[in-house]
Formats: C-alpha cells, structure tokens, sequence
C-alpha cells in the first residue's frame, strides 16, 4: 500500500509520512473504526487529493496528520518528528510552523483585517513575515486590493483566497485543505483550486486537500481513495472521469455486499 | 412556542445559571433586608409589650420617646391604687438609664445603642399576662449591696451568682459594686435585643436614681381577670391626682416600639438603597446576558420564524425565559436572602443589638417583593434584547453568519446626554436644596447620571478602548491586538459589562471622597477650634455622672473643667438636640462668640441660638421657642445669637438648671480641662474615669481620631455594601466573557490551530477581561471624583468645609479593578484554553 513517488519531476522527499494508523471511536459493539491501518507517504511539492465517501475515514486521517488529533496506535512523521510523541506545546508550536491549514468555512478572525489574519501565524510567534514572499503569495492568490479589509467586507472566494495567503505565507512544510471548495461557487472554488495546484507546481508547496468532488480531485498530482478506514486506490494525474471511474469501482463492491 | 423557549432555556443550563446570578444577589439583598427589618421591629413591639404593665401610671407629658427623666409620680399612690376597682395589683418602677455593668475583663457589656437600663425589681406581671421577665436563677435582691442582672448581661460580663459586680451609673453615685445575687431573663425565649438590664430592691433603687426620694418613675397597675385595660385606665384616671396620667400597656408599649422602629427605620432605607444599587447592577448583566443569548439564537429564532412563528411570538418567547429566570432567580433569591437576614443578624449583635432571641419573619409582603423585584427587573431588562428579536428576518435562518440588527449608537448617545444632562440638573437641584425632598433629586440625578453614561458609554468609551488596543498591540504584540479589537468587536456588550462595575466604583469613589473630606474637615476644625488642654467625653456620645467632672476638678494641676449636657427635645414635631452649659463656662471655657445679645442674660428657661439656625428659623432677639422637655413644652426667651462654634454641638444651648428642672438626668456629656501643662496630668485625669470605662480623657490628637472613628466605620461599611455590586460586577464581567468565548468557539479553535498557544488564549482573554475591568474602573472613578466633589460643595455650609480626595485610595480602585479584570478572567480563559481544536473548528 506504501506508495513513493517514483520521478514525477518532484524530489522524492517525503513531507508527511503515515505508518500503520488505526483510530477508533466508542468501545465494544458500538466500536468505530475510522481509520484502520492506512500508511501512505505524503511526497514534498506535490498537490494530493484525499478521496473517498462520507465516513471513510478521509478528515480523520487528515486531522491525525495535521496534529489536530491523536490515533488510537500507528505513527505520523511529519518531517523526521513523530506527532505522537509530541506534548501540548509542541504540537501547538508544530502546527504554527510546520503546518498551514485551509478550512471549509475559511476560518477568518472576523476582527483582523486580511493582511492581519494572513500575518496572524507569523505574528503570534513574533516573526517578521518575510516580505518579499508575502508579496509573492498576495500576488499570487491576487488580493492585494484587498488587504485593508475586514472577513465580512469580502466574498466567499476571497475570503478563501486571504485563508490560502495565511497558509502559505508562514512556508509551512504541508499545507491541509478540508474541503476548501465546499463553501464556494464553481467559479470562485476554480479559482482556489488553480491557486492551491500554481502553489505546488510554482513554489513547490506541500499540499493535502481532503474532498469529494470529483472536479476538484482532477487539479492535484495524485488521488488517494480512502473507503471504511483503509486506502483502497490512487490515481496519478487524475482527470475527472478517471476518479469518477475508480468512484464508480469503489462503490461497487459495496452494492455487491449490500445485496449479499 | 412556549414549549421551544423553555426547551432552549433547559438545553443551556450554564448560561442560565450565570444569568440567575446577578438576579439572586439582588432579590436576596432585599429578601435579607426585609426579613431583619421585620424581625427587628417585631422583636422590639414583643420587647415592649412584654415590658410594661396593663396600665401605666406616669407624669403627664410624658413621652415614651423622649430619654429617662427624673420625674417622678408619688409613691403614696400605689396605695391609693390598690383600691381601684378592677385592679389586681399594683407595683412601682424605678428606671434610669446610662446603668452600665463592667465586665469580669474591665471591658463595657453593650452601651453602644441599645440602652442600659437600671432600677428595681419587682414580680409585676406584663400586660395581658404576658410571659414577662422572670428571675430565672437565685434570687431578688433584697438589700443594698446586691444585685439582679439580665442573663446575656451576666454572660456576657462572665459573671455568676456571688460575685461582686462593678457597676457605673450617669448619676451622682459615679461607679459602684454590689454581689450578684439572681439573674433575670425570658423563661419563654426572648431577649432584650441587647439593651442590658441591672435591678436593685425598690429602696436601694430609689438610693441611686431617684437621690434617695420615696417615689417611682412609674407605676403599673395590673387588671383583674376580665378588666380591660382601657377600663382600667378609666378607673385609675379617676383616682390620679393633677399631673400624673394613666395609660394602657398597649399604648405605652406602641409609643415606644414605634420610636425604637423610627430610630432603627433609616437602617432600612440604607439598606434598601444597597439592593437597589445591587438590582441596578445586576439589570445591566441581564441586558447583556439576553443581548447575548439573543445574539447566538438569532438564527434558531430566525428558523422559528421561517417555520411561521410571528414576531410577536418571538419576542414573547424571549419574555417567557425572562419571566422564568426571573422566578427561578426570585426564588433562589429568597432563600439566600434568608441566609442573609442571618448574617446581618450576627453582624448586629457584633454591634450590640442582639436579636438571637425572635425567630426570623417572613412577611407575605417579602415574598411578594422577592418576587416583583426579580420578575419586574429581569423582565425589564430583558425587554430590549426581547425587542430586538422581532427584527430577525425568517431568510437569515439560511445564512450562515448573521449578525443581530443593533439600536443605532446615535440614538444610544441621545438617550445618554439627555439622561446626563437631565440627573446634572436634578443633582443640582437636590444638591443646592431648591427642591422640596432634596435627597430624592440627589439620588435620582446620581442614578440618571450613570445610566445616561452607561447608555452613551459605547461612544464616549470608543477613543479608551481604542488606545487600550492600540497600547495591547504595542505590548501584547499579536496577543493584545486580538484581545484589543475583540474588545471594539462589541462595544455595547463591552461598556455595558464595565457599566456594572462603573457604577459601583463610582459610588464607593464619592464615598471615599465623602469620607475623606469629612475627617479632613473634622481634623481642621478641632486643630481651629480646640479649647482646652482636655476632653472628657463618652464613647457613645452617651452622658456621665458629674461627678467625673468634680473630681477631676480637684485633680492637682487642672486649672477649670467646663461642663456642657445634651438632652433632645421636640421641636415642631422632629427631635431636635439641645445643649446645656453655664454662661460663664460659655464665655470663659469655650470662647464663644456672640453677635447679638449678651451671655450675662443666659438665666433658667432662656436660650442662646446659633447664628445660622437663627437665619434658618427666623428668629431674633427677644422672640420666644417653643421646646418640648421631657416634662412638656417650654416657651423660651431668645436672650442671644452666637457665632458658630463647633465646641457647642448643638444649635440651641440653654442653663443646665434648666434641663433638670424639666426632669432630665442631672449628668454632663462632654468636659473640657484646662491645665497647668504640668507632667502626669493626663495619667492622673485617666485614673479618675478608670472605672467607668464609658468615659474617656482625650488630647486633641486623642480626641480627632476618636471623631474620626465614627466616619471610618460608616464608610468602611458602606464599602462593604458597595462590594456586593462590585462582586456582581465582576461576575458579569466573567458571565460576559464565557459567553463570548461559547460565543466565539469557532474562532478559538481556529486560532489554537494555527499555532496559538494554550497560555496564549489564556493571556488574550485575560488582556479582554482586563480591558473591561479598566473602563469601568476608570470611568467609575471619574464619575465618582465629579459626585464626590459635588457633593462635598454643598456641605460646605453644613461645616463641612475640606473637600480631599484620596488619591492614593483612587489609585488603589484602578489597581483592584485590574486586579478584578485577570480574576474574572480565570474561568472564561480556562474555559477558552481547553477547548477542543477540532471539535472547536467545526462548531456551529
């Protein structure tokens, strides 16, 4: 199931990389197996979608990779550090250095400006953001004129785009997207996702997008299909209808156990 | 409908607990005060009704109010009464009051209000056979040289039977000490609520109070089964010989429980003012706890009125979880106020009036009010929030953020200067008394005053909230920039949890400033108008025997001792003190002044006025006063004006003669010694008043600090009442700030994912807390120096000149207040900082 990049023109560095994670909920009957041993080898510099039906254990494993919660047994490596051996402290300064994060709903501080919200990491650890990349990534996700505005005096699309700049701006190892299109018109997720994929592709950002729309999973470098907890496919240069067509495969053998 | 509000009330129990609070506190503040009001002046009308007789037979004129005379009815009477028809027995009382029992320790038992009675003591039952005062171990006394004391009296001194009492009285007899040979008490429960009672035999009695006459202060004829008392009275009053009057037990008991309870009746006004401050207070929390919950409901309310509610229905199922908070507040409220009636209880007998003896009432009328006070506050407060509701439109139950439509800041400042400057005026008018009830105008401009600050405040705060996050940026770095700009997020919800604490600072400021300018002004008109090398006066304003002033006259190096007396009189129907002294101690001891007329004139049933009373009353030279003695009214002479003078404390002084010969005790109140300035005079002054630790001999320093003790205490328990608005305040400022935090889990989360420390959420909360706590403080102390000094202005003719403020205290207010900011901000910060990240993000 370990899969390596094998000379996509990217480096072969491992970002990320997942061993053996299970995570349960509950406990006897009621047990919940959520993620149920998935390893999988996150490459630096490449865009990868994960896919998968509601329940197969996608966010978790997104969840258990950014630090934002823990795996009942296996090991996450996020550069050669393994998150579980991290304390409190750690973890939060991991995920302030290490790790950019884009959510469904953007996620803004609806008190901060946008240039505020997107220096907000840097500024909490009292770094100078480095201006020369923080114009490159304004330029970049295109909001320049924008900057002096607050959440609430911007668009869907835009606030996105500010939540993108906050991600990358910090250079984080691995930035997480949770579904970043969910919230968002076709036109202004087209947009974010041509932002996400120039990030890779340009600046060789680490990225990790959890989703399940077929169209959004066609802008990355690779697919990983996640179903009941286990990878169960990937896909490289995905176009849609390829990811449709493992989708379409993915549910079949579940019709079939459901007629059993 | 109702069913969802109540459904949504259950689901949020915390929040609902929090804003119980602020109305606990205030309806247990006036459940407390009513109860120990009610329990106080039940326990006096029983006190008295079950300490005199079916009739009572007395000098006219008469007043039960008025303090212990020497008059006298003659004791042949008894004899005469016994005959009376109906009559069943008939017994005669001695009674002087300023009877005080020293401890086993040297230290007074009571004297610090209720009295201290002593007399004779005889088997004479209460009226309507009344379980009275009964010797409840050994036995009466029976000759001079022993003595019956009341329990608590005997407890309190530690003495048992057989012991030598030590005893001081007011009259000529100075101190005394006899055996203890009974004691007396309430076999059925009861107590004398402090007052400390010392019996004699009848002969022994008469030695002491009555200068050895064969005569009684009154006398109680007690009816036959089946008499009347009126009927009693009816037939004594036939047999009474001009100037003696007879009148029932009922009477005499209500004229005197009804002047204990005018006496003790401002204690409950002062209290109610504190629960109102409190209610005050806490219908700010109640307006922010509802603008909040409000706030974070809009979109279920929002969804009801997409699934067809009205806006009236939904504003009405805001009222109801108003209305139900409130009985549920109300009724916690009672209990505690129950709690509360205790502890005043204790707090009082602390101060001498004890009341461990009646059980707690609880009037209908109480329960009443618990209820209207927090269904009435709560509902009212409520009301705006309520309001507001009906502005949420059905389509935002879609959305996914929407914001609560909001009054307009500019109406807000409108309402706010029109109520500043509207309380500015009534405050003026109170404050220069050209209004009829002055203090009411005072008090409702000061009231008008904060809340058009606390209505105005979100504009008037903005610059101070502004500079506070731009100096949080600065400090704080990212940390305070947060914490500043949340703190501008909602400037309503932010001023109106400083308001709270505003309006407590600001009045404990005036009261500090009050209280400063008060002792300032006692310390400069004692260092300008000390006379004297000496002064002797009782800890409790209370009068002493002359002899203390004859003895210390013979004391080697004391040049002259001048003597004044009080007595308070009835002038116009109010209590009116007046003062006593001989011309010549006027002129030569205390230097005094006079404007018009002549010293020399001062005779018998003559008085000296002060000069403003004199501008106050109209009066001139030659005009009669009519003042009302303890033997009835006198027509008096006004024979001359003085300059003011503080050495005479009150406006009205006359010949000591003059006063006994109206049947008041012949005992002094306050001395002054001049000296040769010679080594151990003090010491030897000292030894003269050993015994009767009521008395004191003080220098001027002595005697500023013993004037300024009084003030100190007032203000220190006007601080302690002011406390519990501050506590409300400081819980609003928590309830504020958790609800906030519910409020705002998403942006919490958000910020602990990327890369906010735990004690960093902990320091932003904190710094908002802080934020909060500061404009209160500050604009609290701002208020409070303009009241104070106000105030202060137009006591300046009341002799009240210095006008001080303590900086250093105001200082301390600033300090507490940031201190009280991080306290409040203990639990929201804990609460903010464990959140769960992920559970945080994705909540709604």
């Amino acid at each position: 199931m370990t899969t390596t990049d094998g000379g996509a023109g990217t480096s072969a560095r491992v970002a990320a990389r997942v061993r053996d994670l299970t995570k349960t909920y509950g406990k006897g009957d009621a047990m919940v197996r959520a993620l149920d041993g998935v390893s999988l080898d996150l490459v630096a510099g490449e865009f990868t979608a994960i896919m998968g039906p509601s329940g197969s254990g996608k966010s978790t494993l997104m969840h258990c990779c950014a630090a934002l919660d823990t795996a009942t047994s296996g090991e996450v490596f996020l550069g050669d550090r393994e998150l579980g051996r991290l304390k409190d402290k750690e973890l939060t300064r991991l995920r302030r250095d290490e790790i950019g994060f884009v959510f469904q709903s953007f996620n803004l501080v609806p008190t901060l400006s946008a240039e505020e919200n997107i220096v907000l990491p840097q500024s909490i650890a009292r770094r100078k953001p480095d201006r020369e990349w923080f114009d490159t990534v304004i330029e970049t996700v295109g909001i320049r004129d924008r900057l002096s505005h607050r959440p609430n005096q911007l668009s869907g699309g835009q606030q996105q785009r500010v939540a993108i700049a906050r991600a990358l701006v910090g250079r984080p190892t691995i930035v997480f997207a949770d579904e970043p299109t969910g919230n968002l018109d076709s036109q202004s997720g087209a947009e974010v996702l041509d932002l996400l994929r120039r990030s890779a592709a340009d600046h060789g950002q680490t990225i990790v997008m959890v989703t399940h729309d077929p169209v959004a999973a066609s802008y990355t470098d690779r697919v990983v299909f996640l179903a009941d907890g286990r990878i169960v496919d990937e896909l490289r240069r995905p176009d849609r209808e390829g990811v449709l067509e493992v989708m379409a495969r993915m549910s079949a053998p579940l019709a079939a156990d459901a007629e059993r | 409908m109702f069913r969802a509000a109540l459904k949504s009330l259950l689901g949020r129990k915390v929040r609902l607990l929090m804003s119980t609070f602020a109305i606990v506190i205030g309806v247990s503040f006036v459940v407390g005060t009513l109860v120990f009001s009610d329990t106080l002046s039940r326990s006096f009308t029983a006190l008295m009704a079950s300490t005199v007789g079916d009739v009572v037979v007395r000098p006219e004129h008469t007043d039960a109010a008025a303090e212990p005379t020497t008059r006298t009815v003659d004791s042949g009477l008894v004899d005469a009464l016994e005959g009376v028809e109906g009559a069943a027995r008939v017994d005669g009382n001695v009674t002087s009051f300023g009877v005080y029992v020293v401890g086993q320790d040297g230290k007074l038992i009571g004297g610090s209000g209720p009295p201290s009675i002593g007399g004779n003591w005889t088997e004479a039952p209460a009226g309507h056979d009344l379980e009275g005062m009964d010797v409840i171990a050994g036995r009466a006394p029976e000759k001079a040289g022993e003595v019956m004391l009341d329990s608590n009296t005997a407890g309190e001194g530690g003495y048992v039977i057989g012991q030598e009492v030590t005893i001081v009285t007011a009259t000529d007899r100075g101190s005394l000490t006899a055996e203890l040979v009974g004691v007396i008490g309430f076999p059925e429960g009861g107590s004398l609520n402090g007052a400390t009672f010392t019996a004699f035999d009848t002969r022994t009695a008469q030695d002491l109070f009555l200068d050895g006459r064969d005569a009684f202060s009154d006398i109680w004829v007690t009816a036959e089964p089946g008499t009347s008392q009126e009927d009693l009275a009816a037939a004594v009053g036939e047999v009474l010989p001009d100037g003696v009057e007879a009148v029932t037990g009922d009477e005499a008991a209500d004229e005197a429980a009804s002047a204990i309870q005018e006496a003790v009746g401002f204690l409950t006004t002062f209290l109610l003012i504190f629960a109102g401050i409190s209610l005050v207070v806490g219908a700010f929390l109640i307006v922010n706890t509802f603008s909040i919950l409000v706030a974070q409901r809009s979109r279920e309310l929002a969804l009801l009125r997409a699934l067809g509610a009205s806006k009236k229905q939904v504003t009405r199922s805001v009222l109801l979880e108003a209305l139900v908070l409130g009985l549920l507040g109300s009724t916690i409220g009672l209990g505690l106020g129950v709690l509360l009636a205790i502890g005043i209880r204790t707090l009082f007998a602390q101060f001498g009036l004890d009341l461990s003896g009646q059980p707690l009432i609880m009037a209908p009328r109480t329960v009443l009010a618990a209820y209207a006070v927090g269904v009435v506050v709560t509902m009212g407060a409520a009301f705006f929030p309520a309001r507001r509701t009906s502005k949420i439109a059905p389509v935002q139950a879609m959305r996914d953020d929407i914001a609560m439509p909001e009054s307009s800041l500019r109406r807000r400042m409108l309402v706010g200067v029109v109520l500043i400057v509207g309380g500015g005026v009534a405050l003026a008018a109170g404050l220069t008394e050209s209004v009829p009830r002055p203090l009411y105008f005072v008090g409702g401009g000061i009231l008008a005053i904060l809340l058009g600050v606390a209505s105005a405040s979100p504009v008037i705060s903005h610059p101070l909230l502004a500079a506070a996050a731009w100096t949080y940026s600065r400090l704080f770095g990212s940390i305070g920039a947060l914490a500043g700009q949340n703190s501008l997020r909602n400037p309503r919800r932010t001023t109106a949890t400083s308001s709270a604490l505003m309006i407590g600072l600001s009045l404990a400021c005036t009261m500090a400033i009050v209280g400063d300018s008060a002792k300032a002004s006692v310390d400069k008109t004692i260092e300008e108008n000390f006379v004297g090398d000496y002064v002797v006066s009782s800890l409790v304003g209370q009068s002493f025997s002359t002899q203390v002033g004859r003895q210390m006259a013979e004391v080697p190096g004391v040049e002259s001792v001048w003597a004044q007396r009080f007595a308070i009189s009835q002038m116009g129907g109010e209590g009116q003190g007046i003062g006593a002294a001989e011309p010549a101690t006027m002129r030569d001891g205390f230097a005094i002044d006079m404007v018009e007329g002549d010293l020399a004139d001062l005779v018998d049933d003559t008085v000296v006025v002060d000069e403003s009373h004199a501008e106050e009353e109209g009066l001139s030279l030659g005009e009669d006063v009519t003042v009302r003695l303890a033997d009835g009214e006198h027509e008096m002479e006004v024979v001359g004006i003085y300059a003011e003078n503080p050495i005479l404390f009150f406006p009205i002084v006359t010949t000591p003669q003059t006063l006994v010969d109206a049947g008041h005790q012949d005992s002094d109140n306050f001395l002054i010694i001049d000296t040769d300035d010679r080594a151990g005079v003090q010491a030897a002054l000292d030894a003269v008043v050993e015994k009767s630790p009521v008395v004191t001999v003080k220098d001027q320093r002595g005697f500023a600090a013993e004037q300024r003790e009084p003030i100190d205490q007032l203000v220190l328990m006007i601080f302690a009442l002011l406390g519990l608005a501050l506590l409300i305040a400081v819980l609003g400022i928590v309830n504020t700030l958790a609800l906030s935090i519910i409020e705002r889990t998403r942006e919490v989360g958000l910020l602990r994912a990327i890369g906010v420390s735990r004690a960093q959420l902990r320091r932003m909360v904190t710094l908002e807390s802080v934020v909060i706590a500061v404009l209160g403080a500050v604009l609290g102390v701002v208020l409070g120096i303009g009241f104070g000094i106000a105030l202060m202005h137009s006591l300046r003719e009341e002799g009240l000149e210095v006008i001080s403020v303590p900086v250093g205290q105001l200082a301390v207010f600033l300090v507490v207040s940031v201190v009280i900011g991080v306290l409040a901000a203990l639990l929201p910060a804990r609460r903010a900082a464990k959140l769960d990240v992920l559970r945080a993000i994705g909540a709604e």
